[in-house]
């Protein structure tokens, strides 16, 4: 905290945007920003041919929209189940949370710790820290910009092994399927949980970390 | 050549000036250190020889029996699409689309598409259009997830190793195999050396 904030602020430093300039987001080339309008349709970067942006089209609102509907899909995912096993005619129902405790009941802690990471942890704390950034760049915060665009990083990382347990389902269906003596069907929830890794997925690669060095730069301006 | 020379950082913006990074080392962003460049040995015969095993161990993973389930006399034995196929026919085709997905396209693609592009550059020569294979490799990596279904059959195991008796089978060592091998192969391929391949616009 304090070695951060104690180093001194550099004299305005120079962006690719300040010297007309837009790094190609894949390859990173740096190319000329194409006169082709400010918003609508960039050039094609010349190397690999991505589309070249100085900041990610509509980043804000893009990623808003994408993290209200993953918000609105973790509920079902978590309520509903997510298995429906049948035993010799019994049948139950499990959620995410019903499989976690089942491991803490089982004596088997760390892979109720794994399940409980990926499943439950991992998208709420996507969901909290890009709704952060988000709220942070809006306000135009210059806190520890640094540590900001870390966090990002870490949510982009993360975000794809919450993909754990639609697998563990998509396992499950396959391997328990004797019929009457043992099955297991995918539930409501998979579909829903699924839903909330793409679209998080989605999120944190249409948020823009630029936008939170951009608030530093205006200072110097 | 000057395409290397200065950088504009991804997360940041910051232009800079990239320094002759020694082999084996890293260039950072100097203000939000984000890696720029890192400098890895500059041969493509490593990572030809990576990929050409992950093909044949991919080969295994998709042909040969995934998991097998013993109850009470009965054995069901199982393949990689088997539960895509369970769950297609349960009524979630996109849930089934999305395991095919990240298990055996992305995958299947990020090998294929990286030995068209690698096995040229190993003959010094440029396949057509690898610029924009490569950039489609680099999209689909967030999506290829072979070491998270990896995790997966181990919960799997766990969960149901009360319930019955479970086997794995060729395919799930393949699988292992296949982890450690597709991501010395990425580790290996310095992505620079295959972007200073160009020269100019075409």
């Amino acid at each position: 905290m304090g070695a951060l904030g104690g180093t001194p602020v550099m004299a305005a430093p120079l962006t690719a945007r300040k010297a007309g300039l837009v790094g190609c987001s894949v390859c990173r080339l740096l190319c000329p920003e194409t006169s082709s309008g400010r918003k609508g349709k960039a050039g094609k970067c010349p190397r690999c041919g991505a589309a070249l942006h100085s900041r990610k089209p509509d980043s804000i609102v893009r990623t808003w929209a994408l993290l209200i509907a993953a918000g609105i899909l973790y509920i079902p995912a978590n309520i509903l189940p997510m298995t429906i096993s049948t035993s010799l005619g019994q049948t139950q129902s499990d959620t995410i949370m019903s499989g976690v405790i089942y491991f803490i009941q089982d004596g088997s802690w760390y892979i109720a710790l794994i399940i409980f990471v990926a499943s439950i942890f991992v998208p709420l704390f996507k969901l909290l820290i890009l709704g952060y950034l988000l709220i942070s760049v809006q306000r135009g915060s210059t806190f520890r910009p640094r540590d900001r665009t870390r966090l990002y990083r870490i949510t982009e990382t993360v975000g794809r092994w919450s993909m754990l347990d639609i697998f563990v389902v998509a396992i499950l269906v396959a391997l328990v399927n004797l019929g009457a003596l043992a099955s297991i069907q995918a539930g409501p929830a998979a579909l829903y949980f699924a839903g909330v890794v793409v679209i998080t997925i989605f999120a944190a690669l249409s948020f823009d970390p630029r936008l939170i060095w951009d608030e530093k730069e205006k200072m110097h301006d | 050549m000057t395409a290397i020379s200065a950088m504009a950082c991804p997360d940041c913006d910051l232009l800079q000036r990239i320094p002759t990074v020694p082999e084996g080392s890293e260039a950072c962003c100097r203000r939000c250190g984000a890696v720029l460049i890192r400098n890895k040995p500059k041969s493509f015969t490593r990572p030809l020889a990576m990929l050409l095993t992950g093909v044949i161990l991919f080969g295994i993973f998709n042909a040969f029996p995934f998991l097998a389930f013993k109850k009470a006399g009965r054995v069901q034995q199982t393949h990689v699409i088997t539960g895509i196929r369970q769950l297609s026919g349960q009524g979630m085709p996109v849930l089934a689309a999305l395991v095919a997905f990240t298990t055996i396209i992305a995958p299947g693609f990020n090998l294929l598409a990286s030995l068209y592009v690698i096995l040229p550059l190993n003959l010094n020569r440029k396949a057509p259009g690898m610029f924009h294979v490569f950039r489609y490799l680099k999209a689909l990596e967030p999506w290829h997830m072979v070491e998270i279904f990896m995790l997966g059959v181990l919960v799997s195991i766990a969960k149901l190793a009360e319930m019955a008796q479970i086997v794995p089978g060729a395919a799930v060592y393949s699988l292992t195999a296949l982890i450690f091998v597709m991501a010395a192969a990425s580790a290996s391929i310095d992505p620079h050396e295959v972007w200073e391949r160009w020269e100019g616009p075409r």
